[in-house]
């Protein structure tokens, strides 16, 4: 309860800082949650995306 | 609200909340609970013919459905199938090796571009090696004559044949059809191709094929002008995958699934965040209704009947 307090203190109470929390929060929410989405995706389909395969075949043109 | 305010206003709203059950209120005629037993009766039997008659109709048009001579390919557990699985991109790899050594000796892939392949199933130098393999006709030049180069990463996948009809000359009259969408084209998508390949066998007694033709059961008309194109050891993989005819069919099933859906991988990718922001907002959505019609639920309003 009391770090809910400072954060409305610090951030939420002023319109100004409201706005700018809202903001940065925006843009670290949509990179946690898209790299995560794509982490999960990834983990659910080990070995069949070219991702996971791709290394078998570069190796071969650097030779 | 109007009403509401004048109840509360006259100060009588206290009474009117306690009053005993039975004070009388005119109720209509709509409700089930309220009508006599012979409707409810009467009522209930239309009910019941209309579901049975609607359930026979059905299931006599399922039965008529078995007079049917096509064949309906199997349910196959393609490894792609489930709504979050994307594709085998090594089986595509494959596929692209059976279209270009089996296949394309017939059917063309004309929506198809070397380019497709970077990042899907070689890499750009691979596919670059792939195409300076193919002659492709380009010009006019200064003089104004048409020239071949060797192909581009930019080029389609050369055609077997230069227009319908050369193809049909070819093939006895059938037209191989175009692969790039083929699998989106068929019912039954790619379960019907890999039941195509692999579901020639002999015609059965009393059916008698025309000369040029094949017996096929999942084929509609159950003759078709393509010869068996795979069989075991069809191809040698480079990959050093056994070849065999159920292993051939199913790459190149693969293969024709992501020509025809491209995009198949990303929209998986897609409608796996969208479920995991619906499983944030829905819950939120959820308790924000009840939060605001908690107001209304709990409400309770009185009807002060005119004097």
């Amino acid at each position: 309860m009391a770090l809910a307090k400072s954060v409305y203190n610090l951030l939420f109470r002023r319109t100004s800082t409201f706005a700018v929390t809202i903001m940065v929060g925006a843009i670290f929410f949509e990179r946690v949650f898209d790299q995560a989405g794509d982490a999960l995706f990834e983990q659910m389909n080990r070995g069949k995306l070219w991702k996971h395969i791709q290394h078998n075949y570069e190796e071969k043109d650097e030779e | 609200m109007a009403a509401l305010r004048v109840v509360v206003l006259s100060g009588s709203s206290r009474t009117f909340l306690n009053a005993p059950k039975t004070i009388r209120t005119p109720t209509a005629n709509m409700s089930i609970s309220s009508m006599s037993r012979s409707r409810k009766v009467a009522l209930s039997t239309f009910g019941v013919i209309t579901a049975g008659g609607a359930g026979l109709a059905l299931m006599l048009h399922q039965s008529v459905k078995a007079s049917d001579l096509e064949l309906h390919p199997p349910n196959y557990p393609w490894s792609h199938a489930g709504p979050l699985s994307s594709l085998d991109h090594a089986s595509i790899r494959r596929g692209y090796q059976v279209y270009k050594q089996v296949c394309s000796a017939c059917h063309s892939m004309e929506y198809l571009a070397f380019r497709n392949l970077v990042g899907v199933s070689h890499t750009e130098a691979e596919v670059k090696a792939i195409a300076e393999e193919v002659e492709v006709v380009d010009g006019p030049d200064e003089s104004g004559e048409m020239f071949t180069r060797p192909g581009k990463l930019s080029d389609y996948f050369p055609k077997p044949y230069p227009n319908p009809e050369a193809a049909r000359v070819a093939n006895n009259g059938a037209l191989p059809p175009d692969l790039s969408y083929i699998v989106n084209a068929r019912h039954g998508g790619e379960d019907y191709v890999f039941s195509l390949l692999t579901g020639y066998c002999e015609p059965p007694a009393g059916v008698t094929v025309r000369e040029g033709l094949y017996y096929n059961p999942y084929f509609p008309g159950q003759a078709i002008g393509m010869a068996p194109p795979i069989y075991n050891e069809v191809l040698e993989y480079d990959d050093g995958t056994p070849a065999t005819m159920s292993q051939v069919a199913k790459d190149v099933c693969t293969f024709l699934r992501w020509a025809a859906e491209p995009e198949h991988d990303q929209r998986k990718r897609m409608g796996l965040k969208l479920l995991m922001g619906s499983a944030i907002l829905v819950p939120l959505i959820y308790y924000m209704k009840r939060h605001r019609w908690s107001v209304l639920k709990s409400r309770k309003i009185a009807y002060k009947p005119p004097k």
